[in-house]
């Protein structure tokens, strides 16, 4: 909650200070830039570079500050690390009350700690010592040392003289005290405003992810062969279902035929998620290559299919006429009429395809395998190896978009008519 | 019998609901070699279903089209097509454009390569060769395409339009070249046309067709086609028989409509 509402207002406080500061400075002078009538007219809205770069550093910037990260220089409080204490007031069946102080030693979860040397005090209710990690819970029979026990009939009725019942909870400054249904005392120290590495580790831990990873690997591979296989699995079932939907929905779009054949088959396959296919691919093909090559291959054969049949019929029939009355062939036709004149909606096709198929690969991987980046993050996840789970969403991320910019060079290079006739 | 022959060419379509549509009833004419037709009429008079016939895109319900004695059944190189807009290989640069019908029949390069560099003078787009498709204007556009039908030296060039979306004074100077390479590559052209000054400027012959069915009303030989050859099109639009006949067909043209609104609104009535 608090940091949905630092990033609501660092949103709008960058946007005032660049709209009234940076912005005076560095005025665009071009043709847009004068235009008056910008809210409604698409064209006239640019993305604002400084709202892009402030975005990116912002997420850095409350990721870091709300897990502690040495890269960022304000933090959120973090969890309490220290010595501190309690006392809590046990009372004999007979009503004689006696109070007993807990003290209480929190550590960083990894490192050496010593138990706190103290005074047993007095009174038939010894005073307790509390070793915990911080964001760690401890649980105390504080009675194992008392004169007069649980079993004895002793029980707790105030800590720090709020008074307390079995079941029930008092905060104190030094944390959270709960009264276990049996008796114990269930200690929380203060948690502060940070993450716990577990769920959700500094920026910096998932960079040491990446060396180690790339490095050593993780479960027998390296990331670059998890995401190779990823990629090379997406690749060639796309290929695969380019190679064959393709020219289906040629055969589609040119013959009554072959669309009476494939519109019933098409048209049933199409709103079938490829991920519904997942477990019958398994139960065919396995967990192996090939199963996940048969699933991509679905994933893009459909939407190819579907993208080159709204190729043909998106052919302006003019154009194949002015060609048949040029004396071109039916063979002729399909080769320098129809084909080009379908690239750019292959290419929109194949963009979607590879989206799909990206997205398919990991859920598969997920599903069951023995590499690539999705098998990766999953058994990461089972170990609560949160910073491998993070490093791995990011790459898949950035390859998923890399994949997507490189589609749209190679379109404007191969396809530079496109929404200019 | 050389020439271009429209032999009682009828054209019927069945509608779903059981009624019919007569777009053509019993269309004759003889085109000879070199002449230029321009038809003109109100929409619906079935003038560009009867430009789709002759190029073979259609196949007529009655009659024959006969071209240099032999009977046309589908589209072919002889008959060569200049569309309104929209027919022009956008992949492909102005030369691939215009060489298209060579490079489709086999030929080499070392073979039309001169030809397709001489009508791209001749339309004026020499230094435009390696442009591409859409950087040109509308109007260039039109002349790439007049250069592509001409490279194929067809023996009838069909004509839907072709200036039909040109600006004004775009539209004037692209008549002049069309009557320019009328009389210097002697093919016999049919124009259609929504414009009638332009039917009269362009035509030797002129057709006017009525609607429903869609027929010949009147034929008009003329004498401005060959009087505009070379000379500004502006004087001949001055000459007093050039203002006499415009009125007499825009009449006609504006009595036929009237009376297609009227049978409308007796049928709404």
């Amino acid at each position: 909650m608090i940091p949905l509402v630092l990033y609501i207002a660092i949103f709008a406080a960058a946007f005032f200070i660049v709209r009234l500061g940076v912005r005076r400075l560095t005025e665009r002078h071009d043709y847009t830039a004068l235009k008056t009538v910008t809210f409604g007219d698409e064209s006239a809205v640019r993305p604002d570079r400084w709202a892009s770069v402030i975005s990116i550093l912002t997420i850095f910037l409350l990721w870091g500050a709300f897990t502690g990260s040495k890269w960022v220089p304000v933090h959120a409080p973090g969890p309490f690390v220290g010595d501190t204490q309690f006392t809590y007031t046990s009372e004999a069946p007979d009503g004689t009350r006696d109070d007993a102080t807990v003290f209480v030693r929190v550590f960083e979860v990894g490192a050496e700690v010593a138990e706190p040397e103290i005074d047993p005090g007095d009174g038939f209710a010894k005073n307790d010592t509390i070793t915990v990690g911080a964001w760690r819970t401890k649980l105390l029979s504080f009675d194992q040392n008392d004169e007069i026990t649980r079993k004895d009939g002793a029980h707790i009725v105030a800590i720090d003289g709020q008074p307390v019942e079995a079941g029930g909870e008092v905060r104190t400054d030094a944390g959270r005290i709960a009264i276990t249904s049996k008796g114990s005392i269930n200690y929380e120290p203060p948690k502060g405003m940070q993450m716990e590495p577990i769920w959700l580790p500094p920026p910096e831990a998932v960079v040491a992810r990446v060396a180690e990873i790339a490095g050593r690997g993780y479960q027998n591979f390296t990331l670059w062969e998890h995401l190779g296989w990823s990629l090379y699995r997406v690749i060639l079932g796309f290929i695969l279902g380019a190679a064959v939907g393709i020219p289906l929905g040629y055969a589609m779009g040119l013959s009554d035929w072959f669309r009476g054949w494939f519109d019933p088959i098409v048209e049933f396959m199409r709103p079938v998620p490829p991920l519904a296919l997942i477990p019958l691919v398994i139960i065919w093909a396995g967990i192996g290559e090939s199963g996940k090559i048969i699933l991509l291959f679905l994933a893009a054969l459909w939407i190819m299919t579907i993208a080159a049949r709204a190729g043909v019929s998106g052919v302006n029939i003019t154009k194949v006429h002015a060609a048949y009355s040029l004396g071109a062939s039916r063979w002729q036709i399909l080769r320098h009429v129809i084909i080009p004149n379908s690239l750019p909606e292959i290419f929109t096709g194949a963009r979607v395809a590879m989206g799909v198929c990206w997205g398919t690969v990991v859920a598969a991987e997920l599903v069951a395998a023995e590499k690539g980046a999705g098998m990766m993050i999953m058994v990461a996840s089972r170990f609560q190896l949160t910073d491998i789970v993070i490093m791995g969403i990011i790459l898949i991320g950035v390859i998923g978009y890399g994949i997507d910019i490189l589609f749209r060079i190679a379109e404007r290079w191969l396809v530079p008519w496109k929404g200019r006739s | 019998m050389t020439g271009l022959s429209i032999e009682n060419i009828s054209m019927r379509f069945d509608l779903p609901n059981g009624s019919h549509v007569q777009a053509l009833k019993d269309v004759s004419l003889h085109l000879n070699p070199g002449e230029l037709l321009s038809v003109l009429g109100p929409s619906g008079c079935g003038k560009t279903t009867l430009l789709n016939i002759v190029a073979g895109f259609l196949a007529p319900t009655g009659g024959r089209i006969v071209l240099n004695g032999h009977a046309v059944r589908g589209p072919d190189a002889e008959r060569g097509m200049v569309f309104q807009q929209g027919a022009l290989f956008e992949w492909m640069n102005v030369r691939d454009n215009v060489s298209f019908g060579p490079r489709m029949a086999g030929r080499r390069a070392a073979d039309y390569g001169q030809e397709v560099d001489h009508l791209l003078d001749v339309v004026g787009l020499r230094d435009f060769k390696e442009k591409a498709i859409y950087e040109l204007s509308g109007g260039m556009q039109q002349r790439v395409a007049l250069a592509r039908c001409l490279a194929n030296d067809p023996d009838v060039i069909l004509m839907d339009e072709p200036l039909g979306a040109l600006d004004a004074l775009t539209r004037e100077k692209m008549q002049g070249l069309v009557l320019k390479l009328w009389k210097e590559t002697g093919k016999t052209i049919i124009l259609i046309t929504h414009s009638v000054e332009e039917a009269l400027l362009l035509g030797e012959r002129l057709l006017v067709m009525a609607p429903r069915p869609g027929r010949i009303h009147t034929e008009y030989r003329l004498p401005f086609a060959d009087m505009g050859v070379g000379q500004d099109l502006r004087e001949v639009k001055k000459h007093p028989e050039f203002g006499q006949r415009r009125e007499e067909i825009l009449g006609m043209i504006w009595d036929m409509e009237e009376e297609i609104m009227g049978r409308a609104e007796e049928a709404g009535a």
